[in-house]
């Protein structure tokens, strides 16, 4: 008899199966364990909550792991290299095993380390992103035991801002991990972390709201609900003329912008600055060893992962085939196909990263930076007002001529404003040189020009008996 | 709230995962020995430089990036909820919305000016 059993007032919908057949197949469960029937708020039984839960943990955990490996391969056939091929059948095991001796080794604190700060970091890192995963949807509304779902953990009303919420307190991790080493390596690799995700954040939000003036929800489900076949006329001249329905192809720059963002927001080559092993050692993660240090690596996955899923999400039409497909297969979306057309997607965009990590060198500090805050984010407030300006006008019933006038005069306003920033540019740069060059020749008709202090390049060395070396012309 | 529910059941997932690593891989399965050498910060061999008094003390370039950060953060917060409605708020809202990116885009040109963006 468990206490679960004899609360009485707790709130038992009785599930409501749709055919009789369902009700057979429906388990029953033993009287410990029946708070697992009972509903959760909502329709659904406790039991599917906590099944699809353990599926996207079991699903997570398994793409670390396939990831890392599909990585390794890829990477070393770019290299003209086998990748790794001796653990298990063509390597398969090789990420389990990696793990498994993870897990055997000593689990060192440094003596200068923060304890609890330190021992707290990689669970930080870890859990939001886990947690952000939770709202991707894997397919249409499905039956599962007889009751109506989502194949989807949570269909939440803020969808994609939790996604962002998690990726800013997974931030946390990386910062406290470099802040609690007592390491200058991990000091500076935490900083340069949580400085460029918060950098590409801004644009990555600002690429994804141009999407929700599209969709006019937040919410996952809608999105790729707004991305359905045939979804998108554009009535030009009083002719309807059919455009394909996915983001990717009405919000081009947006996509071109979260591609890049995203890259930036995990951490990956060619950002991936804040673990530069030719400068940083290992960034922030330079004195985590065994089970700590594997959480890092697997976040940084399950962030790959994740904003792979938010971009297949938003831009490329979720878990839905190309409406030409739909039109000669219509069952294309029925069972579990929308989950294998989900997976290819998705894998495109992890293949994707791979292929820049194997082809791109790192980019300079200041570049990184430069690049986000100077052209990414004012490119997407311009675009913004733009995309909110051609919607409006659409919606409000204007005249063919009045609408293509609008375009026209956009796309002028944006071409003048780019050659003056241009010409602004050249000029920058020319008296750029100019200064350069004048330095130069004073430097060179007085090293100490400036008030560096510069040794004379004649001066006896200290000490000893050298002999003044005859001055030679640069 | 019935919505948000499968989120924090995946976030106990999660942590009772991380918590469970952390107990048994650090505790139990991994070995422990002294080594006065391992358990100082790692610099490639060399005496480790002495950390500053308080620890962990960096330029105040991050703050100027935090700052702005904070700016554009409550921006898109404030763009979110007129982006999903903004059909019915119409050109009123649109105007709006354009004057108040410009505000903020003054700071930010202000910021750029004095040289809050430079990283070299």
């Amino acid at each position: 008899m468990s206490i679960l059993a004899r609360t009485v007032p707790f709130p038992t919908v009785p599930p409501e199966p749709s055919t009789g057949a369902e009700q057979a197949a429906q388990p029953v469960w033993p009287e410990a364990v029946r708070w697992l029937e009972y509903p959760l708020w909502g329709g659904i039984p406790w039991s599917l909550v906590l099944l699809k839960a353990l599926v996207i943990f079991v699903f997570l955990m398994l793409m670390a792991l396939v990831l890392i490996y599909f990585e390794r391969k890829v990477i070393g056939r770019m290299q003209k290299r086998y990748g790794p091929n001796r653990a298990g059948p063509f390597g398969l095991l090789q990420t389990l095993m990696d793990g498994l001796k993870l897990g055997l080794k000593e689990d060192i604190t440094p003596t200068k380390a923060d304890k609890i700060i330190y021992v707290l970091a990689p669970s930080i890192a870890l859990v939001p992103a886990f947690i952000a995963f939770a709202v991707v949807p894997f397919g249409p509304e499905v039956e599962i035991f007889g009751y109506l779902t989502r194949l989807q953990l949570a269909d939440v009303p803020v969808g994609v801002l939790l996604v962002l919420a998690m990726a800013s307190v997974g931030v946390y991790g990386f910062v406290l991990a470099g802040w609690s080493s007592g390491s200058p390596y991990a000091l500076l690799g935490g900083l340069r972390s949580s400085a460029q995700v918060i950098s590409y954040e801004i644009a990555m939000g600002l690429a994804l709201a141009t999407v929700f003036l599209f969709a006019g929800t937040l919410t996952t489900s809608g999105i790729v609900d707004a991305q359905a076949p045939g979804n998108a006329p554009v009535v030009l001249f009083g002719l309807e003329i059919p455009t394909p329905s996915w983001f990717i192809f009405a919000l081009f720059p947006s996509f071109v912008v979260y591609v890049i963002t995203m890259v930036g927001e995990t951490n990956r080559l060619p950002f991936d600055l804040a673990e530069g092993e030719g400068e940083l050692v290992g960034g922030f993660h330079t004195e985590y060893s065994s089970m700590k240090f594997a959480f890092f690596f697997i976040a940084e996955y399950l962030n790959m992962t994740t904003v792979s899923a938010l971009a297949v999400t938003m831009f490329l039409g979720g878990w839905q085939v190309p409406g030409f497909v739909l039109a000669v297969w219509p069952g294309a979306h029925a069972g579990a196909w929308p989950v294998l057309w989900f997976m290819i997607k998705l894998f495109v965009f992890l293949f994707f990263f791979v292929w820049l990590r194997g082809s791109l060198p790192r980019v300079r500090y200041d570049q990184l930076m430069k690049l986000g805050w100077k052209l990414l984010i004012p490119a997407m407030l311009v675009w913004i007002m733009v995309v909110a300006a051609i919607q409006l006008a659409r919606e409000s019933g204007m005249a063919g001529w009045q609408f293509t006038g609008l375009i026209a005069g956009i796309c002028l306003a944006v071409l003048a404003a780019l050659f003056f920033w241009d010409d602004a540019r050249i000029r920058r740069q020319e008296a750029e040189q100019a200064a350069d060059k004048a330095e130069r020749e004073a430097l060179r008709a007085d090293p100490a020009h400036g008030g560096f202090p510069v040794p004379p390049m004649d001066a006896p060395h200290y000490g000893t008996k050298v002999d003044a070396i005859p001055r030679q012309e640069v | 709230m019935d919505s948000y529910a499968p989120i924090l059941v995946l976030g106990v997932i999660a942590v009772g995962f991380a918590a469970f690593s952390v107990v048994f891989a650090g505790r139990l399965a991994g070995p422990r020995r002294y080594n006065r050498a391992k358990l100082d910060a790692y610099e490639c061999g060399i005496e480790p430089t002495p950390q500053p008094s308080g620890g962990g003390r960096f330029t105040v370039k991050y703050y100027l990036t935090a700052m702005l950060f904070i700016v554009f953060d409550i921006e898109i917060i404030f763009l979110y909820p007129w982006a999903v409605h903004y059909q019915a708020l119409g050109w009123f809202g649109f105007f709006a919305v354009l004057l108040f990116l410009v505000n903020v885009s003054i700071a930010y040109a202000y910021e750029w000016r004095r040289g809050g963006l430079e990283w070299d």
